[in-house]
């Protein structure tokens, strides 16, 4: 069986030549949680944005496969690529607060995917809509469905994104820091809300975050990315047991606890930077950019 | 509250008229160029002159000139043209209707043009197409809408005489219309035959103006298109499987035309402005060449006429844009 979502020494570069993603392989399978962490500009976004063919313009791909269920996402033309990017993975987004189009109602920006890319009835998407509402805990899905996106919180907006991403059943969601815009008390609802819906519809999700906590709280295999750079892969439970790396051993340590806030927080290590810095280097020089 | 920004609204109109009011009515009586004496034959005598010059109220001072003009006008009596001796109002409402006319078709013109210059460009951003539309749209831009008709009057009236160049209408054709809004009666009768003639005559004109507004439009939407194209929203609706064209036209394209809505009621005004002289160089009977007309003949009542109703004609646009900003955001409406 091919694995849901199979990345092979993907390489990128930005306009100027300068390389932001270095040789990254990951794979996730079937129903899998895969946390991909690191710290802002490590290019774990970057991964997400390639997946779902929405790279920025002065970012190219430049070697490597990705393949969806199988297929090699690189070698599709452009349209069939973007027909079988919609119709088996979604993207839940970052900041429910700009991630909905301030004009339109909610109710046919949750159903414009199933209506007019997967062909489904207006009465079947909306049904589908509604339970899927339902199962994210929106208890007045006509007020919402009729709401514009500034009638809602930053919390409900989320909801209504979650719910959108399930709605048609894809094999892969992207779930880009989507607890980061929310405040503390609503992130731990929304990271428990997508991991039941996981578990229920068994989507493999590519999760990307900074929070080893919240690593820890969904995924099953962790990919920890530097620079790029994929730097440790591993089970989450063994990753936390015996980090091997010392960077993420570095960022195990910076992250802070309830017990004890202050003295858990400590900024990684000039040493473990200079080591990264020169196995980036390493890998960079070995590395030769393919023509093309 | 809504009442009470709407009397507002109204107040601040007039106050608006009325300046314009005043500043028309002194400037032109303050300028060099006397009315009677072009009226009159050279060698007239001065008791001549004096007599028409009283007959016509301008032996008073100007400030009694215009208060007896403002009660005139606040009873509906612009006056009557000192060079065509009839009702300044009349004149004006007879003319007024092709200018409208021409003015919208301009502006149909230059939205449809920008419009979907903008939407290309945004589309194809990065590319050779996207540099070609912002060349041809600079060009557009640094040519003015009366040597935009000069140019056109060499190419398809002279080259490639493919339009008439002058009036509104051919003279030979017998109209059966009742209001002076001949282009879009003609639609509503649907006599095409007409339509198409009256579009031959106002075809270059319209053009010229267009072209201008239309590299604004393009421009200012094309930029804005691709602002909103980076916003999270629309990059939900790409993943989402949605097509170029269609997230521009379905996510983008409404957030977008706000600026460029405020922008086509400023310009719209502009391009009003612009029939004056282009009328004129197609020889277009509107409001525009007759108010040419009146200034070479220093026709003192017919310019303030034709003034008045052009700076009635801003307001109202103004007014107009105001309302449908208010209506396509939906933010706004609520709030």
């Amino acid at each position: 069986m091919s694995a849901c979502l199979d990345i092979a020494n993907l390489s990128a570069v930005l306009a100027n030549g300068q390389r932001v993603l270095r040789s990254v392989s990951l794979t996730v399978q079937p129903g899998e949680v895969r946390a991909l962490v690191g710290e802002s500009g490590a290019g774990k976004t970057m991964i997400g944005k390639a997946v779902l063919g929405v790279l920025p313009s002065s970012v190219s791909i430049v070697e490597g496969d990705m393949r969806l269920e199988g297929e090699d996402l690189g070698k599709l033309p452009p349209k069939a690529r973007r027909a079988l990017i919609g119709a088996r993975t979604a993207l839940i987004p970052q900041d429910p607060l700009t991630a909905l189009n301030p004009s339109r109602r909610i109710g046919p920006q949750m159903t414009d995917r199933l209506v007019r890319i997967l062909g489904w009835s207006g009465d079947g998407a909306d049904r589908r809509t509604r339970q899927l509402l339902d199962e994210v805990q929106i208890r007045d899905p006509d007020r919402v469905l009729k709401s514009y996106p500034h009638e809602l919180s930053g919390g409900m907006r989320q909801r209504v994104l979650i719910a959108a991403a399930f709605a048609a059943e894809p094999r892969l969601i992207v779930a880009d820091e989507p607890t980061t815009a929310l405040d503390v008390t609503v992130q731990k609802q929304i990271l428990r809300l997508i991991a039941a819906l996981q578990r229920e519809h068994g989507t493999a999700i590519l999760f990307v975050t900074h929070d080893l906590g919240v690593v820890a709280k969904i995924s099953q295999k962790v990919s920890v990315l530097y620079a790029g750079k994929v730097v440790e892969e591993a089970g989450t439970a063994d990753l936390f047991a015996a980090p091997r790396h010392p960077y993420t051993r570095a960022l195990m340590a910076a992250t802070p606890r309830y017990t004890d806030p202050f003295a858990s927080l400590k900024p990684v290590d000039e040493t473990v930077l200079a080591g990264l810095a020169a196995e980036i280097a390493a890998a960079d020089q070995a590395w030769r950019r393919p023509n093309g | 509250m809504l009442l009470q920004r709407f009397l507002i609204r109204l107040l601040t109109m007039l106050v608006t008229l009325f300046g314009v009011a005043v500043v028309v009515f002194v400037v032109i009586r303050v300028a060099p160029g006397d009315p009677i004496a072009m009226m009159l034959p050279p060698g007239a005598t001065d008791a001549d002159i004096a007599r028409l010059r009283a007959l016509y109220g301008l032996d008073k001072t100007i400030v009694e000139q215009f208060f007896i003009w403002l009660s005139g006008v606040a009873r509906g009596d612009f006056g009557t043209s000192i060079s065509l001796r009839q009702d300044v109002l009349g004149l004006v409402f007879n003319r007024l209707p092709a200018t409208l006319e021409l003015a919208i078709v301009a502006l149909v013109m230059a939205v449809a043009i920008g419009g979907t210059t903008a939407i290309l460009g945004a589309r194809e951003r990065g590319t050779a197409i996207e540099a070609g539309i912002d060349i041809a749209s600079g060009a557009a831009l640094s040519i003015p809408d009366f040597l935009w008709g000069l140019v056109l009057i060499l190419l398809f009236g002279v080259l490639v005489p493919i339009f008439d160049i002058s009036g509104r209408v051919s003279p030979q054709l017998d109209l059966p219309f009742v209001t002076q809004f001949y282009f879009f009666e003609s639609l509503l009768r649907l006599r095409f035959d007409l339509t198409w003639d009256l579009l031959k005559h106002m075809l270059m004109p319209a053009i010229a103006l267009a072209l201008p507004l239309a590299a604004i439009i393009s421009q200012l939407l094309k930029q804005s298109l691709k602002e909103v194209l980076d916003l999270d929203y629309v990059v939900l609706a790409r993943v989402k499987g949605f097509s170029e064209t269609q997230v521009i036209l379905r996510e983008a394209l409404k957030n977008a035309a706000l600026p460029t809505l405020t922008l086509i009621g400023v310009q719209f005004t502009f391009l009003i402005g612009g029939t004056v002289i282009v009328e004129r160089l197609f020889s277009y009977e509107g409001l525009g060449n007759m108010a040419i007309d009146a200034v070479i003949n220093r026709d003192l009542p017919l310019i303030q006429g034709i003034v008045l109703v052009f700076a009635l004609l801003f307001v109202l646009i103004n007014l107009a844009v105001d309302m449908m900003y208010a209506l396509l955001n939906p933010r706004l409406r609520h709030g």
